[in-house]
């Protein structure tokens, strides 16, 4: 435990641990310190000049090295110039006056000499509305400026900066927090000052240009509408959008989103649809804050890639094939179809889902096939990957507090590509110094920050894992990411490693997976689909749920000589949907509620942002719906109401309720609220900070490879 | 006298009646007629236009913020200099006001940054069902002297960039 210091800031006392900065300790006990260029992710650099506060120090007699007494109080050396309170350490006995005529006249000034080369074109600047330099002004500046108003600063105002991100260099007040951003969090310096004065310009270095997958959040932390998106841009106004707490469904991080949610009428030609006509759309995704999952970051993928849920040719009402063309019908009749053609069947029914289900979906296709005795087959998914319901991490992981002593490998996965956050999470452990072990077959981006790199062949991943065997093993805490590596050896490689951590935090597997649930899929006992033609040839029905394996050339069916009876339940018309006999519409994820567990084992609830499409029905739904048309007791009231029955049914999700995982604590630095200058423009978490699961403990002990 | 009291007053009263056939009346024979309305009436909104035709609106939706009625639909879309509407970078793709909501309290026009949006003189506002009562961009628009004049227009690059037009005092 750090030493505490003790301190006052405005009259209000303060303990906090040594080495923490004024504006962090008046933070904590609510007050607000103006900033623009400090950060709480990021180095200080005190050079915006805006949290400029009188500091005093107790006077210490020379000649004895204690405070001098004045009238029974230490006396309080003020210095004679202002302090930047993002760069001051606190230290004991310090007073802190933020408020004082002095102070306020300074964070006066200043805000007079930025606005001398700010545009003030808050009306059409997509940062209105949610602008720290708009706060701040309102605040505290003074409503006149004693600048001439002809020499206001002039420049370019519409600078592509990377295909995603616009620059406009009028509204920059060079508090470099993009820069150093990319340089300190994303490890990606590709951006740059240019020139000096006034003339300093913001410029990307790199080619492409603002080549970054994390490059939306400079639009986050931005404390002016310099930097914006071009997918966002003149969307909406921040205070006209509703926000829904949601989950990125893209990748296994799982990281927390908000989305911004508007009644359109028609400006939707830039997502390639037509028009809304009214409907409830999404106009962006930010960050929600999870310390443990994501901090205040995602990456562009999770940013910007969430528009195929709005696509046009979205299914919206259950298809039949009648004479080998699908037919639009009612629910009631496509059902009924299903019940047919199945109860004649029941031996041979397997049910193929995708890991982009939430874990409802997946338990309540689970008990259809267990209640019809088929199989439930996940598709696509690692090999080998069901050892993470073994040996995954445990409880009480958080990357975020990896550092010394803590081992973490990474096997045949580029982060970078497969899992941007984890690869931003990861390079920070190693910077905090956490040994990072590298084993892959081709370059990636995370080898500039591995202890030891280890190059091998395509396939050779497990060997290699194997040799490293003896030098992981007295790490204090061992991690390993594991991608695809052609078979399951280099899953079963890893796992020998931690075998022996089972139930530690901070400790454990995590699979790189192809999509967001891979990982609730195999805890709910699917098994990974293997030769899926001759499980396609041999079966009598088959339900697939969000998988287009025909698609993706997993199932070919030029020279198959009996078709089973194929239910396809799906957001579009894929190649396999084509061949359905019945094609029923789910819902998106941005459609309704439920939870995915991610590569961390941390179930994370999401929450309807718009309104469901047309008659799509939730997947838990439909599954439930064909359940009781075939006699079987399957929940599908309520996300809610199947989590219930899940926790029940399954040991590691046992007492995980929608209410626990709705519930949120306290997160450092505090973001989201009045003060957007402190954090940016990420949300705050009050929807849910997820639960990660339960281990059993006895189970991993007692496990075998 | 009190007798001849009632008399006296009924001849007054026929008096002011007789006087009255002489003087000019005041009924204004509505519609043939109409009496113009004072300078700051607030009748149904127009949306202004500059002199070479750009529409003054810039799409920032801040009198859809002040509207306390929530009449006004706003949505914005990018100028370029091939199809340009407005000055600057932003304008209205739509703008919507929905007549049987607006209270003509006139805070839109307080709102708005570049005057764009002004209370008019006309009042005469009839809807035979709810939807027509919702005005569309193309209604709530000046009308234009000359065809070149209309929106969107081709114009020369680096003209205008400014959405906002430069303002020494704000209070001009």
């Amino acid at each position: 435990m750090a030493k505490m210091v003790s301190l006052t800031i405005d009259g209000r006392p303060v303990s906090v641990s040594e080495g923490t900065l004024i504006v962090n300790a008046a933070k904590t006990i609510g007050i607000d310190v103006p900033v623009f260029c400090y950060h709480p992710k990021m180095e200080p650099v005190g050079m915006c000049r805006q949290c400029l506060v009188e500091v005093g120090r107790p006077a210490i007699d020379r000649a004895t090295g204690q405070p001098v007494i004045e009238n029974g109080q230490p006396k309080i050396n003020f210095g004679p110039k202002l302090e930047t309170a993002c760069t001051t350490p606190v230290s004991e006995g310090m007073v802190v006056l933020s408020q004082s005529d002095k102070a306020r006249a300074s964070q006066k000034e200043i805000l007079e000499f930025l606005l001398t080369s700010h545009p003030l074109d808050c009306p059409v600047c997509d940062k209105g509305g949610e602008c720290p330099l708009q706060n701040l002004t309102m605040e505290h500046a003074s409503p006149q400026s004693r600048f001439l108003f002809d020499e206001k600063h002039h420049a370019e105002k519409r600078v592509p900066l990377g295909d995603k991100i616009w620059l406009d260099r009028e509204r920059c007040i060079q508090c470099a927090r993009c820069i150093r951003f990319q340089e300190q969090v994303a490890g990606e310096p590709v951006l740059a000052f240019y020139q000096r004065g006034r003339s300093t310009d913001i410029i990307t270095s790199s080619e492409p240009p603002f080549d970054s997958i994390f490059s939306g959040n400079t639009t986050d932390i931005c404390p002016v509408g310099a930097l914006t998106t071009a997918d966002f841009r003149f969307g909406a106004r921040p205070w006209e959008m509703k926000a829904a707490a949601s989950i990125c469904s893209l990748c296994p991080v799982g990281c927390n989103v908000t989305f911004n949610t508007r009644r359109e009428a028609k400006s939707r030609a830039r997502t390639g649809t037509t028009t809304a006509g009214g409907k409830v759309v999404i106009k962006r995704a930010m960050p929600r804050q999870n310390e443990q999952v994501n901090e205040i970051w995602i990456c562009d993928r999770g940013r910007f890639e969430w528009h195929y849920v709005e696509r046009e040719d979205r299914l919206e009402k259950p298809l039949v094939k009648k004479n080998g063309k699908l037919e639009k019908v009612s629910w009631k009749v496509a059902i009924e179809e299903i019940g047919n053609k199945v109860k004649g069947n029941k031996e041979e029914v397997v049910v193929l889902a995708s890991g982009r289900l939430s874990n409802e979906d997946l338990f309540n296709l689970k008990q259809l096939a267990d209640g019809l005795g088929g199989e439930a087959l996940l598709y696509d998914s690692l090999p080998g990957g069901e050892l993470t319901t073994k040996y995954g991490v445990s409880a009480g992981t958080n990357i975020g507090d990896m550092g010394a002593g803590t081992t973490i490998l990474v096997a045949a996965s580029d982060l970078y590509h497969e899992a941007p956050i984890w690869h931003l999470r990861v390079k920070q452990a190693a910077e905090r110094g956490a040994t990072l072990i590298i084993v892959n077959s081709e370059a990636t981006r995370l080898d500039k920050y591995a202890k030891h790199l280890v190059r091998c062949e395509k396939g050779e991943a497990a060997k290699k894992v194997r040799e490293l065997g003896a030098a992981v093993k007295d790490a204090k805490n061992l991690v390993i990411f594991f991608g695809a590596d052609g078979s399951s050896a280099l899953a079963e490689a890893c796992a020998e490693l931690v075998k022996s951590r089972a139930g530690k935090p901070n400790n454990g597997l995590v699979g790189v997976w192809p999509r967001a649930n891979d990982q609730g899929a195999l805890e709910l006992g699917f098994k990974p689909a293997q030769d899926l033609q001759a499980v396609f040839e041999k079966a009598s029905v088959v339900y697939i749920v969000g998988a287009d394996p025909i698609g993706d050339g997993a199932i070919k069916t030029q020279n198959v000589k009996r078709k089973p009876f194929i239910i396809v339940q799906e957001l579009f018309l894929t190649e396999t949907a084509k061949l359905a006999d019945v094609l029923l519409p789910a819902q998106a994820f941005t459609e309704r509620d439920g939870s995915y567990t991610s590569g961390e084992r941390r179930v994370q609830r999401f929450y309807p942002a718009v309104p469901a499409l047309g008659e799509t029905k939730a997947d838990y739904a439909i599954t439930a719906l064909i359940a009781a048309e075939l006699g079987i007791e399957v929940e599908g009231r309520s996300a809610g109401l199947v989590m219930d029955k899940l926790a029940a049914a399954v040991p590691a999700f046992a007492d995980i309720t929608y209410g626990k995982l709705a519930e949120t604590t306290e997160q450092w630095p505090i973001i989201g609220r009045a003060d957007l200058y402190y954090g940016g423009t990420s949300y705050q978490n009050s929807q849910g900070l997820g639960v990660p699961l339960g281990r059993e403990n006895k189970k991993a002990e007692e496990g075998s490879l | 006298m009190p007798v001849l009291e009632p008399i006296i007053e009924l001849g007054r009263g026929l008096f002011t009646t007789l006087r009255s056939m002489f003087e000019k009346p005041v009924t204004v024979q509505y519609p043939e007629e109409r009496k113009p309305v004072k300078p700051r009436f607030r009748g149904r909104h127009v949306l202004k236009r500059y002199e070479n035709g750009l529409e003054k609106c810039i799409g920032c939706a801040l009198c859809a913020a002040a509207c306390p009625a929530d009449a006004i639909f706003v949505e914005s879309s990018e100028n370029s200099d091939e199809k340009r509407f407005s000055p600057g970078e932003r304008y209205a793709s739509t703008y919507e006001i929905n007549m049987l909501r607006c209270i003509y309290c006139g805070f839109c026009e307080d709102a708005c940054p570049t005057e764009a949006i002004v209370l008019g003189d006309q009042y005469e506002l009839s809807f035979t069902d709810r939807k027509q009562a919702i005005y569309p961009k193309d209604m709530l628009l000046e009308a234009v002297a000359a065809s070149q004049l209309l929106t969107p227009q081709k114009t020369e690059p680096g003209k205008f960039t400014r959405s906002v037009p430069e303002m020494k005092d704000p209070q001009d």
